[in-house]
């Protein structure tokens, strides 16, 4: 049974890992890395919400990035007009900005899942390179609005003066920050290992694996499929918001198609269809991004390699490397 | 409900349906009675694998109608159908190759008792489930079979599969689209013994070459040949009609690679 | 509003539609013949505006320019398919967007590299630096009419080659059928470089003309790219007549959108926030075009398999 128990044992190392890291930078006061650690577990988040779509689903979303910049938005907004005492909308009832991260939130998620379900409703008519082009495009479509939008600072963005506000947590502390990206990171891990393996989850995974069956067993894939790129939108969109409030500025470039690319990288780094997969992905990305990008400015050069020598030579990703091949039952 | 006992569990009435100059479904009508076997024969080519589409709601027919148990489900979808107690098997088996043999049934049983809508209890640990799921695969013979995945099995028991997934729907009808193909001599006995005794549950419409199977089972027989029904009557009256002889199962003898 | 301004306006959209279609062309025959579907095409169509600004930089001749960016992306084409692309016809398309978005992040660090940080300019040939009357009054670039006239040339080429060549029978063997084709003794890998190499001659020759209208830098070609995936999706994947029925639509739809859309909303709310509202939904308009498309055709307007 060792082999069944290798998978949980590099999930359990890898969670820790995480946690200790900034501990670690605390106590030894090298305060950058607990910031590159909360951008971990936030990308992490971000990759958690794609890996439902895209892993169990086998919905290939190349345009998650459009949630994950939604979430920026919607923090930096509410933000933006707190700071302000400016209203976002004057009728037909009077909305203004929030200093409440948890108002941050709940909005985050409702317009994520609006965005989605409109998004997926056209989308999910198709399938195959069709869906991937065409999520790709409505997230230029949003890109392109966002930049549009000089009320929001067009193509320079927003800057996020103050981060807003948890009851009894200092968010403005970064271990604190830190400590809600990754509680909200193992809650999404549990949702979405509660999610994949319930009534639904199989339904998923058939509707993945042979849609024809499913209908023919009377489950139409399609609302299926449809509360799944929903509920993997919320989640990305939640880690956007987070994300925003990291950095203290949201722009365009959280909406941009690279930004789709990497969400999936870090999915397929990481494995594939494995939960803990964009954990790992995130982890080994955001590394090589600081240290490669410290030593050399082609990082995307090495990026680029490293992902080509993966997608060509090891499509397990990190977790199929130190767990061997997937389980299947 | 009364209407679905008395009636007929299929009624198509003038379906056709055109592939550019191809007529694949010529006028059809036809009829499944309760507690009936109607076999469906008929060359390659004859439109059989299409009618099976328009009745699963794969393919909407060009015009005519499709009734389920009294009702026109014409335009439903090919769940819609289902649910309303359509059960089919496929031709080429058509599995979730990477879930368990018992998963797959699972899967069939969730579908029948409550659709994809559980978000949070573990499916595989429930128990009413496993124990409907592990009763269905017991009747087509599978049981010791259940925790191996699809990928394992033999042909033979990946028909018996397709079978056990459609019975867990609990269908008032069944369509079986050739089960009997690739299942050797005594693979075919046991299957046409298994499906003469699922009669009093279930009405069929049996799509098959094998004639000994369909003389078996069959209650009545309808011939297709280029999208038309040439003949229909019973085993007896099919046996003994030279149109049928001539346009089929002269055919059959003469050239039994079908 | 004068009638030589609408029909400006039309020939601007006809021009972005035909550039459009020059870079769809080649995706939609890379995803017809080979079901391959390459995100890379961007960096082919910036490899051939680089080559064509640095040679008709140091040479001083737009046409020598415009014929390397060419041959270069052809090159180019040829060499990355011959080394990656191969690899991933057997692949499932998510193996297939990964890697060619690999290729993005590596030619863009490699066009920084050997070409620099800092944009290139691209002078309009001498020949073509006019302007054509327009009925009506006022003119239209010559350099515009240009581009448009070897767009529709390469269309009309291109249905030829489809059409009339035995290359164009085996492209479209290999369309229906990829083991017929082989069966049939053609030698298919060749047959792939060569469509792939076609695609990215196309696509560079599109880099090339558009590098006189804008600046020549890295990461010109990604948004391109993605207006020629909406092209073909309206289209219908692997139709040669589907990318360039969608991209004259995509591109007149974009063009007149920024251009009316503005001034449309000007007759309903005062001027400040007719300009916001209506250029925020005319950088929305093809894509909305795009989703009524496929809400009423979802494989596009000329579907290639049924």
């Amino acid at each position: 049974m060792a082999e069944r128990m290798r998978e949980p044992l590099v999930n359990a190392v890898l969670v820790l890992a995480l946690l200790i890291a900034p501990l670690t930078a605390v106590a030894l006061d090298e305060p950058f890395y607990v910031g590159l650690a909360s951008r971990v577990a936030i990308l992490a988040l971000a990759g958690v919400g794609l890996n439902l779509a895209l892993g169990s689903g086998g919905m290939v979303s190349f345009g998650h990035a459009a949630f994950f910049g939604l979430g920026g938005y919607v923090a930096g907004i509410a933000a933006l007009h707190a700071f302000e005492g400016s209203a976002f909308l004057a009728w037909p009832l009077e909305i203004g900005g929030s200093e409440s991260m948890i108002v941050v939130w709940v909005v985050t998620l409702a317009v994520s899942a609006v965005v989605a379900l409109a998004i997926g409703a056209v989308s999910l008519r198709t399938a195959g390179v069709y869906f991937i082009m065409i999520t790709l495009a409505f997230a230029q479509m949003i890109y392109y609005f966002a930049i549009s939008l000089p009320t929001y600072g067009g193509e320079d963005g927003l800057s996020i003066y103050l981060r807003s506000s948890l009851p009894f947590v200092d968010t403005g502390d970064p271990l604190s920050f830190f400590l809600v990206c990754y509680a909200l990171l193992l809650s999404a891990l549990f949702l979405t290992h509660r999610l994949v393996n319930s009534r639904f989850g199989a339904a998923l995974q058939c509707a993945r694996m042979n849609p024809e069956r499913l209908a023919t067993l009377g489950i139409a894939p399609f609302p299926v499929k449809l509360t799944a790129f929903t509920l993997s939108a919320m989640i990305t969109g939640l880690a956007g918001a987070l994300f925003a409030e990291l950095n203290g500025f949201v722009s365009p470039a959280m909406l941009s198609w690279q930004r789709s690319g990497e969400i999936i990288v870090f999915v397929i780094l990481g494995g594939v269809g494995r939960l803990f997969g964009p954990v790992a992905g995130a982890a080994l990305f955001i590394l090589l991004e600081s240290f490669i990008g410290g030593w050399t400015d082609r990082w995307q050069l090495v990026l680029g390699l490293v992902l080509l020598s993966v997608v060509l030579f090891a499509r397990g990703g990190v977790i199929g490397l130190l767990a061997g091949r997937a389980r299947h039952d | 409900m009364t209407d679905s006992l008395l009636g007929p569990l299929l009624e198509l009435q003038g379906l056709r349906k055109a592939f550019g100059a191809l007529k694949a479904s010529d006028d059809i009508d036809l009829t499944v009675l309760p507690g009936e076997i109607h076999a469906l024969i008929g060359p390659n080519g004859a439109g059989k694998s299409t009618l099976i589409a328009e009745i699963a709601g794969g393919l909407t027919p060009d015009a005519g109608q499709v009734r389920l148990f009294g009702q026109d489900v014409t335009g439903w979808s090919v769940a819609a159908r289902a649910r309303l107690g359509l059960g089919r098997t496929f031709q080429v088996s058509s599995l979730v190759m990477e879930f368990s043999v018992l998963r797959n049934v699972m899967l069939a049983v969730q579908a029948r008792s409550s659709g994809a809508f559980g978000f949070w209890a573990p499916v595989r640990r429930d128990a009413r489930l496993r124990t409907e799921a592990l009763g269905v695969l017991d009747r087509v013979g599978l049981t010791r079979r259940a925790g191996d995945p699809v990928s394992a099995l033999s042909h033979g028991e990946r028909r018996l599969l397709e079978v056990a997934m459609a019975l867990a729907l609990r269908p008032k009808l069944l369509l079986l689209d050739e089960p009997m193909a690739g299942l050797g001599p005594a693979g075919t006995r046991e299957l046409t013994a298994f499906l003469a005794g699922l009669k009093t549950e279930t009405g069929m419409l049996l799509v098959e070459h094998d004639m000994d199977a369909v003389f078996a089972l069959a209650d009545r027989i309808s011939v297709m040949v280029y999208g038309r029904i040439i003949a229909s009557g019973s085993v007896a009256e099919i046996r003994a009609s030279a149109e049928v002889r001539e346009a089929y199962l002269g055919d059959l003898h003469e050239a039994p690679s079908c | 509003m004068s009638l030589a301004f609408l029909i400006e306006q039309l020939l601007n959209g006809v021009q972005l539609g035909v550039m459009l279609f020059l870079m769809a062309a080649g995706l939609t025959l890379v995803f017809g013949v080979m079901g391959l579907i390459n995100l890379a095409h961007g960096s082919l169509y910036m490899v051939g505006a680089f080559f064509c600004a640095w040679i008709a930089g140091q040479t001083g001749s737009f046409w020598l320019g415009l014929g390397g960016g060419f041959l270069a992306a052809a090159a180019t084409g040829a060499l990355v398919e011959i080394v990656v692309i191969r690899r991933l016809y057997d692949r499932d398309h998510l193996d297939q967007v990964l890697a060619t978005f690999a290729l993005i992040l590596i030619f863009s660090e490699l066009a920084r590299w050997v070409f620099g940080d800092r944009p290139l300019y691209l002078d309009v040939p001498a020949v073509l630096s006019g302007a054509v009357p327009l009925p009506g009054g006022g003119g239209y670039p010559a350099y515009r009419l240009a581009i448009i006239a070897v767009g529709l040339t390469t269309a009309v080429g291109l249905y030829l080659l489809i059409a009339k060549t035995r290359l164009g029978m085996q492209i479209r063997a290999g369309e229906s059928d990829r083991e017929m084709i082989g069966a049939l003794g053609v030698d298919i890998r060749r047959l792939y470089t060569a469509v792939f190499a076609l695609g990215a001659a196309l696509a560079g020759l599109a880099g090339g003309m558009v590098g006189a209208l804008q600046s020549v830098q890295v990461g010109m070609g990604e948004p391109v790219l993605i207006l020629a995936f909406v092209v073909i999706i309206i289209g219908g994947i692997g139709s040669v007549k589907g990318a360039l029925v969608g991209a004259v639509l995509v591109g007149v739809t974009d063009t007149l959108g920024r251009v009316f859309l503005p001034q449309l909303f000007g007759l309903l709310l005062p001027p400040s926030e007719a300009t916001s509202v209506g250029s925020s939904l005319a950088a929305m308009a093809i894509y909305l075009l795009m989703a009524a498309v496929l809400t009423w055709r979802p494989k596009g307007l000329f579907p290639v398999d049924g």
